[in-house]
């Protein structure tokens, strides 16, 4: 173990603003600052983003690093980690904390290995032994089918922390923190990859990561045009459409609808499971849905396993009916 | 073109959940009974995309694979896919390693074989989903990565990555040599042919002892972690489920409505 101290969280920043898992990751890291009785430090890194750091601090930070280069204009591997080097050997974290998203899996692991110190990925929760102080790393293996709880006694200890576990703090904005800009030295000629085109899928309706229902079809739709009646119930609950791994290998949905381990997390407050069967790595992406209700013709699917509410039944026969009702019921 | 893919043979990430079981004392995962391993199948995957170039322009392709007691029928599954080389890191010193220790083994092996111009990693273990290996092989062997690949086209000394964002992808252009993760949505890998399988039945792997690659037993396996595994367990689930029953699916449908109202799911 070293003198590193204090709990350092990197604020990713997309279309120039702080996302939404700056806060959580905030939120999580004062948590295990006070419990360590050490500082709370953010890393603001991009192009024109100096003007983030106040906010970084009403969310709970004492102090933020702020590193603002034209050169960090996209997230890039080499660019992103040569900074994240030099800002941790510069402060000196013990515990380094990072978004679940496409930047923060690609740099940890990474910034892992340049420390010589290990991470742990897509963690649920966090918390400080009270003995030995190390942080605790929980994190879903095998598909979701178990936790596992690592640490380590390398400093600094890195995670990234799945999106919309952890909760933020509401904002203070009278609270005090300092601000410190970090040059971020980089040579153009160092950086191997460059970012040619960025191509997003047309999203109609509501944003499935944000919507409070979710309908989600799985491999017993059968082809793409049973997808259109949950696109209908959908709809009417306010809600969006999401689909499992085979839905979209077959393409009858775009890959960005798809639930599970490795598509989208969904944590909306009703999650309505039609014909898929409930694999580990499909309930890995909506498993902290507050409501599951599960239509699936066979009674022993494992999806019934993981609902509270459920229909034994073919969706052709059901999901009219029950669609009909809804509508009746919300007049 | 010179390719390297690392393949990882797993536990059947589709065994039935039911068959999933944790031995807490030993920390560890027991294997289902009956259920053989297979290649994870985002390795697999990895060799698709590595089989997409050879197809379209030539090249060999290496695959690399550690572990202990491998089964040779299926680790020979990406040769008779199509890949030209097998070589095994197979001893007891490999086993229980972390993404530090896996990858610091994997990475000395690929200096061993010496010629590549892209190394291909699946984007995680279908096991232990660390997501690590890749990028840790990158940064021992200085190479630029790019993760989470969907696409992979190359040319001029440089490979055009599709790489997968929440609400698309975004195209990354990645001077060689270079390591690249690959993601599900680069679609199914292929069958093995017939006459494919048969080729790899009759190839001999090379095999590769810790000394083979020069590293220390001490580095390497269990004994070269950096995370320390605390605890392994299985979530516990409440697994009430409430069945609306009715004379026709179409009655438990709208039993099922009135039910959720009344509850004020929605
Ligand atoms: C490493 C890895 C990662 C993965 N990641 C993901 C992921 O992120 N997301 C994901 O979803 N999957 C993922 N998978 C795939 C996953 O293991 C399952 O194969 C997949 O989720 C199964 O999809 P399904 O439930 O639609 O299909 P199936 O398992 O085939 O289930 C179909 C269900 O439909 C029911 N059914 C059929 N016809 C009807 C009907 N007419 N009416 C009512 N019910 C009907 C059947 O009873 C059955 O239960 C991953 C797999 C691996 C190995």
């Amino acid at each position: 173990m070293s003198d590193n101290k204090g709990v350092m969280i990197v604020g990713e920043v997309v279309e120039g603003k702080l996302s939404p898992i700056a806060a959580e990751l905030l939120g999580c890291g004062r948590k295990l600052a006070d419990d360590l009785g050490q500082e709370l430090s953010a890393v603001i890194i991009g192009s024109g983003v100096s003007g983030l750091a106040e906010q970084a601090i009403s969310q709970g930070a004492d102090k933020v690093y702020v590193v603002d280069d034209a050169l960090l204009k996209d997230y890039q591997t080499d660019s992103y980690l040569s900074v994240m080097d030099k800002v941790v050997k510069e402060a000196m974290p013990q515990i380094v904390l990072m978004g679940q998203t496409s930047m923060g899996r690609d740099l940890a692991p990474r910034l892992a290995f340049r420390l010589e110190t290990s991470a742990a990925l897509d963690c649920i929760a966090l918390e400080i032994d009270p003995d030995s102080k190390r942080l605790l790393q929980t994190k879903p293996v095998y598909g979701g089918n178990a936790q596992a709880i690592y640490s380590s006694d390398i400093d600094p200890q890195i995670a990234t922390v799945r999106p919309k576990v952890m909760s933020p703090l509401a904002p203070d904005s009278a609270k005090k923190g300092e601000v410190i800009t970090i040059d971020a030295g980089l040579d153009a000629s160092a950086i191997r990859t460059s970012v040619l085109e960025t191509v997003l899928e047309e999203v109609v309706g509501i944003k499935l990561e944000d919507a409070p229902v979710v309908v989600s079809g799985g491999r017993g739709m059968g082809g793409p045009e049973g997808f259109e009646q949950l696109a209908e119930l959908a709809k009417m609950l306010k809600g969006a459409v999401g689909c499992t791994r085979p839905v979209c290998d077959s393409g009858w949905m775009p890959d960005t609808q798809q639930v599970g381990l490795t598509g989208k997390i969904v944590t909306p407050d009703f999650y309505i499971a039609v014909a898929l069967s409930g694999s580990s790595q499909h309930m890995a992406g909506c498993s902290s849905s507050k409501t599951i209700v599960a239509i699936n013709k066979d009674p022993e699917a494992n999806i019934f396993k993981e609902a509270q509410y459920g229909v034994v039944g073919d969706w052709k026969k059901v999901i009219p009916a029950f669609t009909e009702k809804v509508k009746e019921l919300l007049g | 073109m010179n390719m390297i893919v690392c393949c990882k043979q797993v536990i059947d990430p589709e065994a039935p959940p039911a068959s999933f079981r944790v031995d807490a004392g030993a920390n560890k995962v027991l294997p289902p009974q009956g259920v053989p391993p297979v290649i994870s199948p985002f390795d697999e995957q990895a060799v698709e995309a590595a089989l997409r170039i050879k197809d379209a322009q030539g090249g060999t392709i290496t695959a690399l694979t550690m572990g202990n007691n491998l089964l040779r029928d299926v680790v020979k599954k990406p040769l008779s896919m199509g890949a030209d080389e097998l070589v095994l890191l197979e001893d007891a010193a490999f086993e229980d390693g972390d993404g530090w220790s896996n990858a610091y083994a994997l990475a000395e092996a690929i200096k061993k074989i010496g010629e590549y111009d892209i190394i291909f990693c699946g984007r995680q273990a279908a096991d232990w989903d660390s997501g690590q290996v890749g990028s840790g092989i990158a940064e021992i062997l200085g190479l630029p990565s790019v993760t989470l690949a969907k696409k992979v086209d190359v040319a001029d000394g440089k490979a055009k990555v599709e790489r997968v964002i929440p609400d698309g992808y975004e195209v990354v252009e990645v001077s060689l040599p270079a390591l690249i993760t690959v993601s599900n949505e680069l679609g199914e890998a292929r069958y093995p042919t017939i006459k494919g399988i048969m080729a790899a039945k009759r190839k001999e792997p090379t095999v590769w002892k810790p000394a083979d690659i020069g590293v220390d037993a001490s580095n390497i396996g269990a004994n070269g972690r950096r995370a320390k595994l605390v605890k392994l367990f299985q979530p516990v689930k409440e697994g009430h489920c409430e069945i609306i029953e009715g004379d026709s699916p179409e009655e438990a449908a709208v039993g099922l409505a009135m039910k959720l109202r009344e509850v004020k799911v929605f």
